[in-house]
């Protein structure tokens, strides 16, 4: 890693170097970013080799189209972007469907479809506490996996990679309506799935009570 | 309000995105309904739980091959002219 160069020194500083050529500053933008790209990889292919892929992948693109990157968005932002696109591209790939995007239009929008929580529990133990465990990642890997790949995608890059919710409509082309809901149904599915396993039982409230006010 | 409408500002309240007049009312509802208020707080937890869960770390030979793949593909696109600044990446 060219450490050469200050840390300091901004995305955009480095981009505009990488611009007028210094290899060192394209080398340090490589470094910031590979690690989300490859983590974010991981988290939606689960295989180490395709995770290899998208992200080599991603980085060439980024060499590739530096030029026509205009600073609209972050740099990271873009460059999460074109690791999304190359994550769905394998994910079609795996599935033998055409490679087409996230269009908008395949799933009712509103509210009404979000569903609601049906088992309602404390958990048992702290986040901190179950983040440590094996079987808590296994888990976590597990209902990431059941949730469909937009989904999983507006998660991931919303609440663990920290996008905003108007850069995670811009990193996957779509609006910002369309990423809060999905975001909704993602995290609700998300929040049910790890309940019924790490819920306590002993807490459980009925949901009747609930579904009424 | 209605435990269905807090479902549809969940988003904004867990993001403290939700206007403060909303929120009061968010509040004063999750005071009354406990389910709401465990629902909330599993939210929470979910979102903590994924984003400071272990990450996985990219295997050091795969950098390693990454960084060449990518100086490779740069020296085609920028080759390198006599007098010009990228002499460094000359291999000997
Ligand atoms: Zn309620």
């Amino acid at each position: 890693m060219p450490d050469s160069v200050d840390t300091e020194i901004t995305d955009a500083e480095l981009v505009r170097r990488a611009k007028a050529g210094e290899l060192e500053a394209f080398e340090t933008l490589t470094s910031r970013h590979e690690q989300r790209v490859f983590a974010l990889a991981m988290r939606m292919l689960r295989q180490e080799h395709d995770a290899e892929d998208v992200t080599q992948q991603t980085f060439l693109s980024v060499l590739e189209n530096l030029e026509s990157f205009r600073g609209e968005a972050s740099f990271s932002t873009w460059v999460l972007r074109i690791a999304a696109h190359a994550a769905l591209k394998i994910i079609r790939k795996r599935k033998g469907l055409p490679t087409v995007y996230l269009e908008e239009t395949t799933e009712p929008d509103g509210y009404d479809s979000v569903p609601h929580p049906e088992y309602i529990a404390d958990w048992s133990r702290s986040p901190d506490q179950l983040a440590a465990q094996n079987e808590v990642r296994r888990l976590l890997d597990e209902a990431l996996t059941r949730l469909d790949e937009k989904h999983r995608l507006i998660f991931l890059l919303r609440d663990v990679e920290g996008l905003s919710v108007r850069e995670t409509a811009e990193a996957l082309e779509l609006s910002e309506a369309n990423v809060k809901v999905r975001l909704l149904r993602a995290r609700l599915q998300l929040r049910e799935e790890l309940t019924r396993v790490l819920g306590d039982p002993g807490k459980q409230l009925p949901r009747s009570h609930h579904r009424h006010e | 309000m209605k435990c269905e409408e807090l479902l549809a500002m969940l988003n904004e309240y867990v993001d403290g995105t939700v206007d403060p007049t909303v929120c009061a009312e968010f509040e004063e509802h999750m005071a009354g309904c406990n389910p709401c208020q465990v629902v909330v707080d599993n939210i929470r937890q979910t979102i903590t739980l994924y984003k400071d869960g272990q990450p996985y770390t990219m295997p050091v030979k795969f950098r390693a091959h990454l960084h060449e793949v990518l100086r490779q593909k740069w020296r085609e696109k920028h080759p390198v002219t006599t007098g010009d600044e990228e002499k460094s990446e000359h291999q000997p």
